[in-house]
């Protein structure tokens, strides 16, 4: 496992690198931050000075080849904006983030398990269909329309729940179920899709020939053999929340890594994206290494060959 | 840990006809009338299994024979309550040991799926769930059907590897389906089916996927837990020379309908139904090298378009008018050549009538199996 581990960690520093080149030479394509920290009658005096004394005036390969040998170093720079060390701001909203994605998903899943399983025991049957209509329009529904109708629903109109901010649990009622409606619609539909085809395994009618009921049917045999596509999915799903949330950070408030970005990009500070991007860029593939280590907890076909003596 | 009947040469033990079976020491297990299954489709109900009727009796071999579609892996799954969802019961009893399990509740009918009835796949690979250890899946009767915990459980997986011949099962027994060869996954499966001791095991093709000597090995397989826990067996198969070896009666099975049946020797000696006949002849027996092969012309009528009239018509040397009006019902047909004594008797008790349907007549008077025969012209088949 651990030899596993290690094979899957080197393997991706490359990817890695390919990301931080990216937004390192994408970022740079917006303009030269002077233009924003600098006042409006700044002198080409002050402009040159402000863009020396921040490295921008370097050919953008010595940039990169500075950016990189920080980052060896584990330094990921300042913030143009507030002059803090870019990495802590990174690892400040980090975990705003992932309490949102992780809360999101866990309930996403819950939910999708129980009402996929409930749709695929009979294939179009009454709870098959009003399933379908539900995951359907749940998966369709743009997250920026549903989060301002629930801002003028339930925060303006009825006045339930905040409109923005982290204060207290009932901050997180409206950015959870704006951002669980996708993810939910899409696994119910995945795991019904992958339910309907293990409950018609031979394997399946073998277990009810030995006495098995249709709950133990369900839970004991089928699901674990449905699993792998839905593991799949809400994985991609799990990554589109930890980078992705950027809307819905945004539209509520939320203190997270989306939101971070999203600031960054709008005041080239250059060094805190980067190290947002390369900080989610480490969260999705450490994700993908637990799902993969996943796949193998759930089938022992894909399980890593280990040779007793 | 061989037993007696494995050492024992195949064809020395007991077998239909001879004396041994004749003398009515084996009870019915299960009694088959008029079961009927439909599928429902787009192009609505299709029937796959109609009127069938057929009886299995402890420590007797019934095969069900017949080629692909002709509804014997349909009849076998109806009667462990095993259906596609899109199948119906439509008609008919399924009476084990005195119940009848048609006329339960799926959650009731639970109860004797493992205890009283076992079913054996003909794909071990695909019969077994890939995810959990084949002692999961053993111990799995024990803890619904017993209340065994995880530990009490796997040890009667163990025992059971043992019962079936797999080797070094204390290790095992921790092994998954696919770290093992076909023929052991085979035996796993058998041993799944015979877990609780069952009275009637069903054998769904249980050695096609296999190949030639791991067949002979899990047919022996079957016959030795048969003689052991004195099991009905049905099995279910389209190799005559399998039905020859293995059973001791027969049901012919075509386009859903059986349309003969009786003890393997007389009706391979003198089949009463052209379809049955047409299959003993494509058989290849003595044949010069580049001699055409016999076959039956053409295939069976799709499901849902089944004429009126005999099932068999279209491919019936003999069909006249009547068969394409008439379906002929499963009547008692004798031996026409009464050989033996014991074939007249059967006529006779037919001939005073048993019942009045004609399921009920498939058992004769002295309670052994009679022949019967869908064939509106079953006295007049001649075989030269």
């Amino acid at each position: 496992m651990l030899i596993y581990l290690r094979k899957r960690i080197v393997s991706s520093a490359l990817p890695l690198v390919v990301v931080i080149v990216g937004v390192f030479a994408l970022a740079r394509m917006t303009g030269n931050p002077a233009s924003l920290y600098l006042p409006l009658n700044a002198t080409q005096q002050m402009r040159d000075d402000f863009t020396a004394r921040n490295g921008l005036d370097q050919p953008l390969l010595v940039q990169m080849a500075d950016y990189f040998g920080g980052v060896l170093r584990l330094d990921f720079g300042q913030s143009l904006r507030t002059g803090q060390d870019a990495a802590a701001m990174a690892l400040r909203a980090f975990p705003a983030t992932l309490q949102l994605a992780a809360t999101t998903m866990v309930l996403a899943v819950l939910l999708a398990l129980v009402v996929g399983c409930w749709a695929a025991l009979k294939p179009n049957g009454v709870a098959d269909r009003i399933s379908s209509f539900i995951s359907m329009a749940a998966a369709s529904i743009p997250d920026f329309w549903l989060a301002i109708v629930g801002i003028w629903v339930f925060a303006i109109t009825l006045g339930w729940l905040p409109t923005s901010g982290v204060s207290g649990a009932s901050a997180w009622v409206l950015p959870i179920a704006t951002l669980l409606l996708r993810p939910f619609g899409v696994l119910v539909q995945i795991v019904r899709g992958s339910m309907v085809s293990a409950l018609s395994e031979p394997y399946i009618k073998l277990a009810r020939s030995r006495g098995a009921g249709d709950l133990r049917v369900v839970t004991h045999h089928a699901l674990r053999n449905a699993a792998a596509p839905a593991l799949t999915v809400a994985g991609d799903l799990t990554v589109g929340l930890v980078n992705g949330a950027v809307v819905v950070e945004t539209i509520f408030g939320w203190p997270g890594i989306g939101k971070l970005m999203i600031d960054s990009i709008l005041q080239r500070d250059f060094a805190v994206l980067q190290a947002a991007v390369l900080l989610t860029a480490v969260a999705i593939f450490a994700l993908n290494i637990l799902i993969d280590m996943g796949y193998a907890l759930l089938d022992a076909r894909v399980r890593p060959v280990t040779v007793k003596a | 840990m061989r037993t007696a009947a494995e050492q024992a040469p195949p064809n020395s033990r007991p077998r239909a006809g001879t004396p041994a079976t004749q003398s009515q020491a084996h009870d019915v297990v299960l009694q088959v009338k008029d079961l009927a299954v439909d599928i429902r489709t787009h192009r609505g109900t299709i029937r796959a299994v109609n009127s069938v009727a057929f009886e299995a009796r402890a420590g007797e071999t019934l095969a069900l024979l017949g080629e692909s579609g002709c509804g014997k892996s349909m009849t076998a799954k109806a009667l462990a309550g095993i259906m596609d969802p899109v199948c119906d019961l439509a008609d008919g009893q399924i009476v084990l040991n005195g119940t009848d399990l048609a006329a339960l509740s799926p959650k009731e009918r639970l109860k004797f799926a493992g205890p009283e009835l076992g079913i054996v796949f003909q794909d071990a690979l695909t019969a077994l769930n890939p995810v959990y250890t084949v002692g999961t899946q053993l111990g799995e009767a024990f803890r619904i059907h017993r209340g065994l915990n995880a530990k009490q459980a796997r040890l009667e997986a163990i025992d059971l590897m043992k019962r079936v011949g797999i080797p070094e099962p204390e290790s095992r027994v921790n092994s998954y389906p696919h770290q093992f060869s076909g023929g052991m996954r085979q035996r796993i499966l058998i041993a799944m089916a015979v877990a609780l001791n069952p009275r009637l095991l069903i054998a769904d093709e249980p050695t096609t996927a296999l190949d030639v000597t791991v067949q002979a090995q899990i047919m022996q397989l079957l016959r030795t837990l048969r003689e052991e826990g004195q099991m009905a067996v049905i099995l279910i198969t389209h190799d005559l020379a399998v039905v020859a070896e293995e059973a001791d009666s027969v049901a012919v099975m075509y386009a859903g309908n059986v349309v003969e049946s009786g003890p393997v020797a007389e009706v391979f000696a003198d089949p009463r139904h052209p379809y049955t006949k047409g299959l003993l002849e494509s058989v290849p027996v003595h044949l010069e090298r580049g001699a055409h092969l016999k076959s039956i012309p053409g295939s069976p009528p799709e499901l849902h378009d089944i004429p009126a009239g005999c099932v068999y018509q279209s491919r019936c040397p003999l069909v006249q008018d009547i068969c394409r009006a008439e379906r002929p019902a499963l009547r008692p047909a004798g031996r026409r050549r009464t050989a033996d004594p014991a074939g007249t008797n059967v006529l006779e008790a037919d001939d005073g009538g048993m019942g009045t349907t004609p399921a009920d007549r498939t058992i004769s008077a002295e309670g052994r199996p009679v022949r019967t025969a869908a064939c509106h012209f079953s006295e007049e088949i001649t075989n030269g």
